[in-house]
């Protein structure tokens, strides 16, 4: 079965695609804390941020709608947590509404909270959106590693890559077995909540304990071949002149869209 | 003679209870191709993971003249090259290009010689170009071709192979028997593909509820229509000009 990888685009070949990711995996931390400590107003800072972010994905020949539409996955997760902001910040009321026996009034520095947690979130999601559609994970992995993550963590995240779609394989197959023998649709709305919700119970204690023997059977594949507990892998990273112009060049556009802001 | 394996009255039971070898003896010369042939749940698999002591029981194995316990694991477990029945769980990193590179590091190769082993390694398996593909994107008949390779890259003098042909399309089932057949390494083959193991071993071990119950020339014991249905097995079928020279055709 195949899947939209985590890192779909990040085989092409493109300016971007061929930095090392460990420049790509600082500039994009650069980027984001410069996002971060950009003040809501005015608005027009974050849409050179967009601007930048955009350049960049068309340099690396990414499909921009690709881009915007992967990003905005993040955008119902803010909705709901800062939907609300709006009605609780006090400060001049931009509009009042009568719901029933409450008054709810929307206040300016409410809709600037929002907007601020809205626009930030979304910049930094696009940021990390080019960061791994032009970089292939194990590169990013390799990366991280050199850039002083423990090992451990690389380790776990390199196994998740390896693993998440031959779950997802495994949890299919339980799906459609589970389907094929017809109990979804004999009985009315597939058996109740009840009986559905015991069933994927069913499905996921399975899958959990297959995991887990599969983990063994790897862990006895490293065991065979060696492993001691210590993880060494080979690095073939290397900073290149690229390397230094796209950092300068890219620091340089953060420092001139940080001082445009006066 | 040093033999390559000498395994005397070795019994195992994984902690659940369940017995899975009982006072196993057999011994390997260097060089020989030998079949563990027997039914689902014989004991065939925990009969391999002996070998270079991921698993360790009652009795004693001796490899390559060394006995199999703590100090020595780690010089058998590069001449010991041990290839999983399931090439998901033998592949476990994200590039193929680092799973073949894992045994080496680990036994503490240079990287330029780890660079050359694994471009030998992958040579050796036809799988030479796809280093940097992810094994999830690899048919079976390569995954397979791969986890063979993430062993040759050790250079072992022994291969034990865990089901090699399970799951294999007839084609890519004949290409891996070749594969196979090419390397020059003492060989254990644990499956119940008859037909490989006519291909592959002149001496075959019928292993049975954990007991060895025969051991002899491949060609007699396949020819023992009795003996192998009496243990679950089916003898490989001979029409249809598949035969021993059939390996020589593809």
């Amino acid at each position: 079965m195949k899947h939209g990888f985590i890192d779909k685009y990040s085989d092409l070949d493109s300016f971007v695609h061929r930095l090392d990711p460990r420049t790509k995996i600082l500039a994009t931390l650069a980027f984001i804390f410069a996002v971060m400590v950009t003040p809501p107003l005015p608005c027009h800072t974050f849409a050179l941020y967009l601007a930048l972010i955009v350049a960049l994905a068309l340099l690396a020949k990414l499909p921009i709608l690709y881009v915007l539409k992967r990003s905005s996955v993040v955008l119902p997760f803010v909705l709901m947590m800062a939907a609300f902001l709006p009605f609780y910040k006090e400060g001049e009321v931009a509009g009042s509404y009568n719901v029933w026996l409450w008054q709810l009034s929307v206040t300016y520095g409410g809709l600037v909270v929002l907007w601020n947690a809205l626009a930030k979130s979304w910049l930094s999601a696009l940021s990390m959106v080019l960061l791994s559609s032009t970089t292939r994970f194990p590169d990013l992995l390799k990366g991280l590693e050199r850039l002083g993550v423990p090992k451990v963590m690389v380790m776990i995240l390199s196994f998740m890559y390896r693993y998440i779609f031959v779950l997802a394989d495994e949890a299919m197959r339980l799906q459609r077995a589970k389907d094929s023998r017809g109990v979804a649709t004999l009985r009315p709305y597939g058996g109740g909540w009840a009986w559905q919700a015991k069933t994927i119970g069913n499905m996921v204690g399975t899958l959990f304990v297959r995991t887990y023997e599969r983990s063994e059977r790897a862990c006895g594949a490293m065991v065979a071949r060696g492993f001691d507990g210590h993880i060494h892998t080979l690095s073939d990273l290397r900073f290149g002149r690229a390397d230094l112009c796209f950092g300068v060049a890219f620091l340089l556009s953060l420092a001139l869209i940080a001082l445009s802001q006066h | 003679m040093e033999k390559a394996i000498e395994i005397e009255n070795l019994s195992f039971s994984y902690p659940d209870g369940q017995q899975a070898l009982r006072d196993v003896s057999l011994t390997v010369d260097i060089g020989e191709s030998v079949a563990i042939v027997g039914p689902n749940g014989a004991g065939k698999s925990t009969l391999l993971l002996h070998l270079n002591g991921i698993l360790r029981g009652n009795g004693a194995v001796r490899v390559l003249g060394l006995s199999v316990e703590e100090k020595h694991l780690r010089e058998i477990r590069s001449r010991v090259g041990l290839v999983f029945q399931s090439p998901e769980d033998q592949l476990f990193s994200p590039t193929i290009f680092d799973d073949v590179a894992f045994g080496p590091i680990n036994m503490g190769c240079s990287e330029e010689e780890v660079r050359r082993r694994v471009k030998w390694a992958m040579k050796k398996a036809g799988m030479s170009g796809h280093e940097g593909r992810s094994p999830h994107h690899l048919s079976v008949g390569e995954k397979k071709r791969v986890a063979i390779a993430t062993v040759l890259a050790m250079g072992p003098e022994i291969l034990a192979i865990d089901e090699p042909t399970g799951n294999l399309d007839p084609r890519g089932r004949w290409e891996l028997i070749e594969l196979l057949h090419n390397l020059p390494m003492t060989k254990l083959i644990a499956s119940h593909d008859l037909e490989a193991v006519r291909a592959l071993c002149q001496r075959t071990v019928i292993l049975d509820r954990g007991q060895v119950v025969a051991d002899g020339l491949t060609r007699r014991i396949l020819s023992d229509v009795s003996l192998l249905a009496s243990h679950g097995l089916a003898p490989p079928i001979l029409e249809g000009g598949r035969n021993e020279n059939s390996l020589r055709k593809i």
